[in-house]
């Protein structure tokens, strides 16, 4: 589904002292099918943004459009269930989405309210638990006596089960240990392109934006700060640090073997073993000329 | 001799009679004025090890002992004092109904003195740059300024003991590097004890000792350096070692080999210049 942000500005509070605009006058596009990221720094209005896209905020001013469905102070859908069963949110903290006695009816909540036969459900369980890395022996246990990652793990099979056209991802790697990020990572990638999904990921991981990411949008205190390709954004250094945001590592360290050597490796997203050859060349010439 | 701050000695738990052990005998002992790094994949034991430091919970098996005293029923309250802890989700703690109440909560408790609560409440929020928001709500913060205030809070208590329990998995890159800079100063100045529980690879570098938890047990203790050398073992058991730490396994490879092993990228730099002038 494509996604679009027309002059939209958000204030929570509105009309009390405490009114504070979070998203100013913003504009973008998402194609349909295609992945894009949403970083920024502490408070920049990301979590925000995405509340948008399933209706749980609608904008003070200006409109939201995602498929057929429009939002803006004139228009609301009347139907909200039907957005939310095909807009589906992982959010920051896990234990937002959590409420059930145990994993398995947590899982089984969303595509319950959406229709989808009990039949379904427990097969759609059956493919969800293993794709977010966890073993059957939790469905019976209660969500809240889980690790952090744990509860992550569940949170995200529950949005899974719903099967939607677009995935909204609010820092869904935070609290995985490392080979759960990759993995979980991965699963949405392979999904987003099996199923023809449309994806939102707001990630802290310039790694992953610079991996995963068809376009990025950088948003700074609840503006558009800058959009394009992850080659394109991530070539501007000085322009990220100026809102307090870093470039992937490896752009870091090229940058400084730069610096140091005088010798430039061009960033294109190389694999690390291709970097390590490129500086053992580099090594080997510097020695002969000398 | 340095002073022991924390030990765990045999500490075997688990959650209800009937469950399986989470900790399986586990011995470890943190002194004063050292930086630990638990790490462990998901589900091995690491905000347990929180829970028990400060008391929440009590083991069947072993003996947990903080600065001198033996964590029971009594020494509770007086041990809490000396421990501060940052739990992995913020909204768990928050208590105040400002920003400015919740810092000064945990003050009130000890008996700080009005006038040195709100210098303290001052300078915490403002190194954690969130000074602008002292009467919001807590709960009307995004999810990074969360897990800054919750920084804050425990720091104006200026404890013993700092337990960090994946405080700033919120925060972007640069706002962790900050906040772990800040932590850091201060912890080096007053001396104590900080455990942070991490999945941040590079934010394990800063630390002096690192503690891998696997499946409820204790892996491995050793410097990060060390363990940043055990890539396969530690990819078998849900971890990684860091970008700087696989760049210098794939410049093996190449035919470039370093010295000791770098930890970051002004180490490695310093090593291939070496490397490049004596030859
Ligand atoms: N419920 C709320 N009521 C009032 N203000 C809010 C509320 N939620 C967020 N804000 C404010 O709106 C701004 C944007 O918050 P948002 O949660 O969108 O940021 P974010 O980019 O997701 O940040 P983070 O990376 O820390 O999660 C912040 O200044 C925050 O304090
Ligand atoms: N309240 C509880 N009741 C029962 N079991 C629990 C409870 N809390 C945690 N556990 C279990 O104890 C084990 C250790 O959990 P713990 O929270 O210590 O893990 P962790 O290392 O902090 O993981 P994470 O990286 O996911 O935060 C896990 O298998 C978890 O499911
Ligand atoms: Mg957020
Ligand atoms: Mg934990």
């Amino acid at each position: 589904m494509d996604i679009t942000f027309e002059n939209v500005t958000y204030i929570y509070q509105q009309n009390t002292p405490f009114a504070h605009k979070a998203i100013q006058d913003l504009s973008f596009h998402i194609e349909s099918g295609s992945i894009v990221a949403i970083i920024g720094h502490t408070g920049s209005g990301k979590s925000t943004l995405i509340q948008h896209l399933n209706g749980l905020s609608v904008p003070t001013e200006g409109e939201v459009r995602i498929g057929e469905y429009r939002l803006s102070q004139e228009h609301k859908p009347k139907d909200m269930k039907e957005l939310r069963s095909r807009v589906g949110v992982v959010f920051q903290y896990p234990e937002h989405q959590l409420f059930e006695e145990t994993v398995a009816k947590d899982i089984a909540f969303g595509p319950q309210n959406f229709g989808v036969p009990e039949a379904v459900i427990k097969e759609r369980i059956k493919d969800v638990i293993p794709a977010v890395g966890l073993s059957e022996s939790v469905l019976e246990r209660s969500p809240f006596d889980l690790s952090g990652g744990q509860m992550r793990r569940v949170a995200i099979a529950g949005v899974l089960a719903v099967k939607p056209d677009v995935l909204v991802l609010d820092e869904p790697t935070a609290g995985l240990d490392p080979r759960g990020q990759k993995e979980i990572m991965d699963m949405f990638y392979r999904l987003h392109n099996e199923q023809d999904l449309t994806t939102v990921l707001v990630t802290h991981s310039m790694e992953d934006a610079l991996k995963y990411a068809d376009r990025i949008l950088i948003l700074n205190k609840g503006t558009k700060f800058m959009e394009g390709t992850p080659e394109e954004v991530f070539s501007q250094k000085e322009a990220l640090q100026s809102v307090q945001l870093d470039v992937p590592e490896m752009v870091q360290f090229l940058n400084r073997f730069e610096e140091k050597f005088g010798q430039q490796i061009p960033f294109r997203n190389q694999s690390v073993e291709e970097i390590a050859q490129m500086i053992q060349q580099i090594i080997k010439e510097l020695n002969q000329d000398e | 001799m340095r002073k022991k701050l924390v030990e765990f000695r045999n500490v075997s738990f688990r959650y209800g009679d009937e469950g399986p052990w989470v900790l399986k005998n586990c011995s470890f002992e943190i002194y004063e004025n050292e930086w630990v790094a638990i790490i462990g994949h998901n589900g091995s034991g690491k905000s347990t090890i929180a829970k028990l430091l400060n008391g929440l919970l009590f083991p069947q098996e072993g003996e947990i002992i903080i600065d001198g005293k033996q964590v029971n029923e009594e020494s509770i309250w007086n041990i809490r004092k000396e421990v501060g802890m940052v739990f992995q989700n913020p909204d768990n703690q928050f208590v105040g109904a400002t920003v400015q109440d919740d810092v000064a909560f945990g003050m009130e408790n000890r008996g700080v003195p009005r006038e040195e609560m709100n210098k303290r409440i001052s300078e915490t929020l403002k190194a954690v740059r969130m000074q602008d928001y002292r009467l919001t709500e807590p709960h009307r913060l995004s999810g990074g300024q969360k897990q800054r205030v919750a920084i804050a809070s425990v720091l104006a208590i200026s404890p013993k003991v700092l337990i960090l329990d994946e405080a700033t998995a919120m925060l972007d890159p640069s706002g962790r590097k900050e906040i772990m800079e800040t932590v850091g100063s201060i912890q080096d100045q007053r001396g104590l004890s900080l455990i942070t529980i991490t999945h941040d690879l590079q934010e394990v570098v800063q630390a002096d000792r690192v503690i891998v938890m696997n499946n409820g047990e204790l892996w491995k203790e050793s410097t990060p350096r060390e363990i940043f050398t055990q890539k396969e073992a530690l990819r078998k058991i849900g971890l990684d070692v860091p970008f700087v730490a696989i760049l210098t396994e794939e410049l093996k490879h190449a035919g470039v080999h370093l010295g000791a092993a770098p930890l970051n990228h002004e180490e490695l730099l310093e090593d291939l210049w070496t490397l490049h002038s004596r030859t």
